[in-house]
């Protein structure tokens, strides 16, 4: 039963890519595009311990909390330079 | 694997699905910038730590012994989602991304991105 959800879940965190991805190309304004990049990271977060789940590994695990880190200061370094126009004043 | 934990792990991963293609279809359909802010910070927050519990369940009856460190990804999305989602509604301010017309209390837009106090109500002194 699990192989199935793991299937279903799969497809509906493609579908989830697919309206980020969505987002970030028609966003009618940068602040958009940022928060769909965002979403974008917490859904491969998602996607990769999924896979970790499918192939019965705990070695992405250490790739997700990476990621999440890596999402966290990308949106932050953005947004402060959309703020200030500098990121290290 | 036993039964009751993979019904267990599936509720919890269906769920945690579920709640990640809310946020995402929430942020491609909402409005304008600020309605957009709330479905990826709060629904897609949920998601993932559906999806993290169910990945703390199965490994740990995998390697039979109790593996929190997915726990460790929850709580560092949950310190940070609000922030990231502060910092993009101000530089949304900054860039005068105008809200769509409904909305409420437009009148405190140009106190909060000069980060003034907020003006005196009329009826006040």
């Amino acid at each position: 039963m699990l192989d199935i959800t793991i299937q279903i879940v799969g497809l509906i965190l493609c579908a989830s890519l697919i309206l980020n991805l969505y987002r970030l190309l028609i966003g009618p304004n940068l602040p958009d595009r940022i928060l769909a990049l965002d979403t974008m990271f917490i859904n491969g977060i998602a996607l990769i311990l999924l896979y970790g789940i499918a192939i019965e590994h705990a070695i992405y695990f250490e790739a997700a909390l990476l990621i999440a880190m890596l999402g966290f200061v990308s949106t932050s370094a953005l947004c402060k330079y959309l703020l200030r126009g500098d990121i290290i004043e | 694997m036993n039964f009751y934990v993979e019904v267990i792990a599936s509720v919890t991963l269906i769920f945690g699905g579920v709640f990640l293609l809310i946020g995402s279809i929430g942020l491609a359909r909402l409005p304008d910038v600020y309605m957009r802010l709330h479905a990826p910070t709060k629904a897609t927050t949920l998601g993932i730590a559906g999806v993290l519990i169910a990945s703390c369940i199965i490994q740990s009856y995998r390697q039979e012994t109790l593996s929190i460190s997915e726990l460790l990804i929850t709580l560092f999305l949950i310190i940070t989602a609000p922030i990231a989602a502060n910092m993009i509604a101000k530089a949304a301010l900054h860039h005068d991304i105008k809200p769509i017309d409904k909305t409420q209390g437009q009148e405190f837009i140009p106190s909060v991105k000069d980060r003034l106090p907020p003006p005196a109500k009329p009826n006040e002194s």
